[in-house]
């Protein structure tokens, strides 16, 4: 499904990304490991548009993407969550997700319908299954730091994605959001069939999570990196 | 719930105050009907210019520039044609929607102050063109006694068709707001990357709010032309901007109606403490300072 070939992405001196290859197949749950630094960010950002590489492909069933804008390559069925909590704070829980759910069905730009009463079933569908329906009321500006977290995949979600990258989707969340968290994720890979890539600095939190076949390519750099394969295969 | 009563004595507020208003020239002044007049003019150039700096954080440094290329579209067919009023009217917010676009399309590139800066350069540029053509323009006298059509030409009917035009403006906006396309550009003022990642193409989608915005600006315009018979460069001017950037500021940028309340006090200063003295900006300046010290949201916010 997606296929990463050679990437390289230096800022300045120092090379971020230096020929990273990665591939993964439908409906598998895959990990990128490595220690802060390594680039798995950068790749990411690379991966879904936010950075244009120097060199090298990525392909979204053998289509190649790279250099695209992030809007196009969520087009394609990209969704992705950010390292830092990235939500829409002055907004409420259930805008949050709508936005992302109008805009995957085309309806940004309706001018004088109220967006209160579209795509609500689908908004509410979103919110339950990852557990926020209770606080669709709140802004989301006033949630935790683990339920911004969540809210980041539930806007994620919105886009129907075919393959859903999440960046780091515990860091700086207590034990009990990670193990929650880490459910979650695991529940969309098996029940919905999601294709996930996500990235982890903990070991700990891959190799119990990651019970498919799943696969952690080395990214190259200045720093140490651990590859790891069929870490539960 | 608590939202909704919210929402019904909002709504409840602005009724009374709209009917008070159609009754106000039963027991009101010439000279008051006329300043209301000017007040509503003024507040729906804040309620536009909000548009994109409240609800979409563009920096629109040079608004004023959209309400003159109205004011003087319209103004201009009106004083030099035989075109029907309804057209030089019409021709107001179209041409102001245009300037817009076009403008919009550079500055929409660049980021935050950036784009404020590029606007108020390239609208310089217009205000330059109303300075200078003398031949078409009038120059720095502008041109005075443009023909009103008969059914507006007095006080009292002007008044009610700028209040009338008002409404149905800030009933559009509000819709605008509450419409998908409204949400999406509120979450873009919220968060850009966010949006781009999910699908939404931001420059694309600013750049409408920006022509959204100049069209009402030009209606602004038209408006203008309506209660004072004349178009003046000073329209186009950046000083004028920055006014009602600050109205903008003053009435509370995220709220909704904040800017209209903007709008009051600042032309009520202006006509009042304006005939005492003409350092009517001191005031405004210590009622700033106050403001970012106290309520850095807005009075409303």
């Amino acid at each position: 499904m997606l296929r990463v070939e050679d990437l390289h992405k230096s800022f300045d001196e120092f090379k971020a990304v230096n020929g990273a290859h990665l591939t993964v197949e439908k409906g598998q749950l895959v990990a990128v490991i490595g220690p802060n630094g390594a680039g798995k960010t950068t790749l990411f950002n690379l991966i879904t548009g936010q950075l244009q590489p120097d060199n090298g492909t990525v392909l979204l069933n053998d289509e190649d993407i790279s250099r695209l804008p992030p809007h196009v390559i969520c087009r394609k069925g990209i969704a992705r969550s950010f390292q830092i909590a990235n939500v829409f704070h002055r907004l409420s829980v259930f805008r949050n997700v709508q936005i992302s759910v109008l805009s995957q069905r085309k309806l940004s730009n309706k001018l004088f319908q109220p967006a209160a009463r579209l795509v609500v079933d689908e908004t509410h569908r979103i919110l339950e299954s990852v557990g926020l329906l209770d606080r669709k009321m709140d802004v989301a500006g006033s949630l935790s730091h683990g339920d911004k977290r969540i809210l980041e995949i539930a806007i994620a979600l919105g886009n129907e994605p075919k393959l859903l990258i999440l960046d780091e989707p515990t860091a700086g969340m207590s034990p009990e959001e990670t193990t929650t968290t880490m459910a979650l994720i695991q529940r969309l890979a098996q029940e919905e069939g999601l294709t996930i890539l996500f990235c982890e600095h903990d070991m700990e939190v891959v190799l119990y999570k990651t019970n498919r076949k799943s696969c952690a390519r080395i990214l190259k750099s200045s720093k140490p990196t651990w590859e790891t394969n069929n870490a539960h295969g | 719930m608590f939202s909704e009563m919210i929402r019904k004595k909002a709504f409840g507020i602005s009724l009374a105050i709209f009917v008070i208003l159609l009754l106000a020239p039963s027991f009101l002044s010439r000279f008051y009907i006329y300043f209301l007049a000017v007040i509503f003019v003024t507040a729906l150039l804040a309620m536009s210019l909000n548009l994109c700096v409240g609800h979409g954080m563009l920096f629109q440094f040079h608004h004023g520039v959209f309400y003159g290329v109205g004011a003087y579209s319209s103004g201009l067919l009106l004083a030099k044609t035989a075109l029907p009023w309804w057209m030089a009217f019409s021709a107001g917010p179209l041409a102001a929607a245009l300037a817009g676009l076009l403008i919009g399309i550079f500055c929409i590139r660049l980021n935050r102050l950036y784009f404020g800066m590029l606007q108020i350069s390239l609208g310089s540029l217009i205000w330059a063109i109303a300075f200078r053509w003398y031949d078409l323009t009038g120059g720095d006298d502008g041109i005075h006694g443009i023909p009103i059509p008969d059914f507006i030409a007095s006080t009292t009917s002007s008044y009610y068709f700028v209040l009338i035009v008002l409404g149905i403006c800030v009933a559009l906006m509000y819709l605008i707001l509450k419409s998908p396309f409204g949400s999406t550009l509120q979450a873009i003022r919220d968060n850009p990357e966010r949006c781009a990642a999910v699908g939404i193409h931001v420059r694309r989608h600013q750049l409408k709010a920006i022509v959204i915005a100049t069209f009402f600006g030009g209606i602004a315009g038209v408006l203008f032309v309506v209660v004072e018979g004349s178009i003046f460069p000073d329209l186009l001017f950046w000083v004028l901007s920055l006014e009602i950037f600050i109205m903008c500021l003053l009435g509370g940028w995220f709220t909704f109606a904040g800017p209209m309340l903007g709008a009051a006090i600042i032309v009520s200063l202006r006509t009042f403490v304006g005939t005492y003295t003409e350092y009517w900006t001191l005031i405004l300046g210590v009622i700033l300072i106050l403001l970012i010290f106290f309520l850095p949201e807005g009075i409303m916010g």
